[in-house]
């Protein structure tokens, strides 16, 4: 199957000619942010099994290395660390090929970008592994981490901008030298994935600068709800930023490895922009339960959470609008035959398919956590770290994980031999059983009430604390396969970057359908994209200024830990 | 767009305003809005600033209670209440250092508690027994032990 596939690929691509070969400069870069992100999962990872053990009762961890500490680390690493430089080597890399390279200037500032990441990522994790940070992923304040933990997040923030200017400037060449022609889809998500990182991180950097200050002693005290809230409306634009990373290789991608064609072009740059332009008020869900907010404007928040689900729910009707199509054109026949006629047994193929399918789960959930009387019984249980875990944890990084097995031999200029493929099923079989038990039994416990971010304890025998312990042994099985799912996928990577045999690997780009309609040039106004979004945030947080004016005495720092 | 696009579109757009429809009648017609209690106090006088100086547990009507507590690293004052069943209990709370978080598990007591506001949240006790009353929010290396008891009769 999978090879048959890949034939009627490269005959494809012999006449339409408009497949580049990697520009070895271009594969370098994005090759150096995909090998700091794994081996930031390969410890991130550990981290997590760590926690999973130590929760369940099975493993006390030594005075020296702390739950808090190591739950703060493994947060950083995999939330930030992990997802951010592999959606930047992975989003360069399709910008590069489908743009016909990166210029030498943009190359740099990626390169720079690159470095203040690491000089980041370095002065973080040293600061939580000394004991100075256990502040969570959050870094709620008037918990108050060392200046230095402030200091390396604002160089991660400034690395990712310099990647963001560097994808702007690159588009605006292209457009000027491109008059009348609309972007390759592929650059057009990467300019709404930046477009968002860049504005939505805005409001994090003016927390993070406020922490550093009150954290050095220049100021005494620090607005506890306003840092929440600007905290939030950075926090779920990155879920959202993850989510169109992976979206682009649902839409651009996956059609041309089942053998089908671009559902609609179209379709998917209105996903895009409306997923721009709605999202940076959809953090507000994470404070529902906080008091200094009125039920009013709470419930507008809930709306315009609610309103990203459209979107959301546009992408599940093309997706499955190609399957069927593509199903149909291979020779399936009846109401579900096409299902038989995709090629499960093609990891690039499964692994997105089972993120895409936990996205259905992973949605409803997040619905949940949007609405205010549901949010109340699962605020802060161990429901929430289920919800995430069955949407960034699979829809984003089974993507991922798929994407790897074509862009990283296309990247070292190798093949993708079938046991890599054969290795790539097995992990994703392993992720997704481990998954199905660590987020299922999280969904579960959460729903009786076991906190989350909390180290063991069965609060003095109380037999509701009892009652979860068994679903606690369930996440711990679950996380140890999750585990050696990460350690396979390590070894996977290096494996395609360094030992697989030299050859070609293409960058799968789907074609639109023959009688597709042309796609309008108004969706690259992204000048009234950035507008819509400012009006938007300006109207979702126009009423949280009584934050500020009526704010209670600030708070002094504390180091509980 | 497609034809069946269309369709799509309008169906989840009209089941998604449903759903705000049903939140907002809950939320503002059956008074089940979250818990979001808008008055302020200074974190740092918190025991001097009436009523969190005398914290406790008040009989305030028939089978209606008051609970004047405040939250600090990791305790809760008042501990170990005692209510008689079928009470129905309003919770006044602030923190005298960072963000804590309450929780019973088994009802919809569910908030957070910042320093600088004061929380309120009800609930009406229906059913006799100990009920656990733990802290939610990471607030340090004793987090864990940050849980006291709610004794219904």
């Amino acid at each position: 199957m999978v090879l048959k596939n890949r034939e009627t690929h490269e005959t494809v691509e012999k006449h339409s000619k408009k497949i580049l070969g990697v520009n070895t400069k271009d594969a370098k870069l994005s090759l150096a942010f995909l090998t700091v992100s794994f081996i930031s999962l390969l410890i991130g990872g550990v981290l997590g099994l760590l926690q999973g053990l130590e929760r369940s009762g099975l493993l006390q961890l030594p005075s020296w290395l702390n739950y808090y500490q190591v739950l703060t680390a493994h947060g950083i690493l995999l939330l930030i660390v992990f997802t951010a430089t592999f959606s930047i080597g992975y989003l360069y890399a399709g910008f590069s090929h489908t743009l016909g390279g990166l210029l030498a200037k943009v190359r740099k500032m990626a390169w720079v970008g690159f470095v203040l990441m690491v000089i980041g990522v370095v002065l973080v994790v040293t600061t939580i592994v000394m004991g100075d940070a256990s502040v969570m992923y959050t870094f709620y304040p008037p918990l108050a981490a060392a200046p230095m933990f402030y200091i390396g997040l604002v160089f991660i923030v400034l690395g990712i901008w310099a990647c963001c200017f560097g994808v702007f400037v690159n588009y605006r060449h292209w457009r000027k030298t491109h008059r009348g022609q609309v972007t390759p889809l592929f650059a057009f998500f990467t300019m709404g994935v930046f477009v968002l990182w860049f504005f939505g991180s805005i409001s994090v950097t003016v927390e993070v600068f406020m922490l550093i200050a009150w954290s050095l002693g220049w100021i005494e005290t620090i607005n506890v709800m306003l840092s929440r809230t600007l905290f939030w409306s950075f926090g779920h634009t990155l879920v959202n930023i993850w989510y169109i990373v992976a979206i682009s290789a649902w839409y651009v991608v996956i059609p041309k490895i089942i053998g089908g064609r671009l559902f609609s072009d179209k379709l998917a740059r209105v996903v895009v922009i409306a997923l721009v332009i709605l999202n940076i008020p959809g953090g507000f869900h994470h404070t529902i339960v906080d008091p200094g907010i009125t039920q009013n404007v709470k419930f507008l928040h809930l709306i315009m959470s609610i309103s990203i689900g459209i979107p959301s729910l546009m992408t599940a009707f093309a997706m499955f609008a190609v399957f069927e199509r593509t199903g149909r054109k291979l020779g399936g026949k009846g109401l579900f035959g096409w299902i038989k006629k995709l090629p499960w047994k093609d990891v690039r193929f499964l692994a997105p398919m089972i993120a895409m399918i936990s996205f259905i789960p992973g949605g409803a959930g997040g619905i949940v956590n949007t609405s205010n009387q549901l949010n109340q019984v699962i605020h802060n249980t161990m429901w929430v770290v289920g919800h995430f875990h069955i949407t960034v944890g699979t829809s984003v990084v089974l993507t991922f994980f798929g994407i790897c097995y074509w862009l990283i031999p296309y990247l070292s200029k190798r093949e993708f031999t079938p046991q890599m493929n054969k290795l790539g099923l097995i992990q994703t079989y392993i992720w997704t059983i481990g998954m199905i038990l660590m987020a299922g039994s999280m969904h579960l416990v959460g729903l009786l009430g076991d906190p989350r971010r909390t180290s063991n304890t069965t609060y003095g025998d109380h037999e509701v604390a009892l009652s979860w312990v068994p679903y606690e042994y369930v996440f711990a099985i679950g996380g140890t396969l999750l585990m050696i799912g990460v350690i396979i996928q390590v070894y996977a990577v290096f494996h395609m970057m360094f030992l697989s045999p030299k050859g070609y690997t293409e960058f799968p780009i789907a074609e639109p359908e023959d009688d597709a309609l042309l796609t309008p040039l108004w969706t690259e106004r992204w000048g009234l994209w950035i507008v819509l979004l400012l009006l938007v945030v300006v109207m979702a947080y126009a009423p949280i200024m009584s934050l500020i004016y009526n704010a209670p005495p600030g708070s002094p720092p504390f180091k509980t830990w | 767009m497609h034809r069946a696009e269309e369709i799509w579109i309008s169906i989840i757009v009209g089941v998604l305003i449903l759903f705000m429809v049903i939140l907002g009648y809950q939320t503002f017609a059956l008074s089940m809005g979250p818990p979001s209690g808008m008055e302020t106090i200074d974190p740092q006088k918190v025991d001097q600033t009436a009523p969190f100086d005398k914290p406790g547990i008040y009989e305030i009507g028939e089978n209606e209670y008051e609970v004047i507590m405040t939250l600090e690293v990791f305790a809760f004052n008042p501990s170990n209440i005692e209510i008689p069943v079928g009470s129905e209990v309003h919770f006044k709370m602030t923190s005298k250092d960072v963000t804590h978080g309450v929780q019973v598990p088994g009802t919809n007591i569910n908030a957070m508690v910042t320093p600088g506001h004061i929380q309120q949240i009800s609930h009406t006790f229906t059913e006799p027994g100990e009920y656990l009353f733990l802290c939610n929010e990471y607030c340090g290396v004793g987090h864990q032990s940050m849980y006291t008891t709610i004794v219904v009769k």
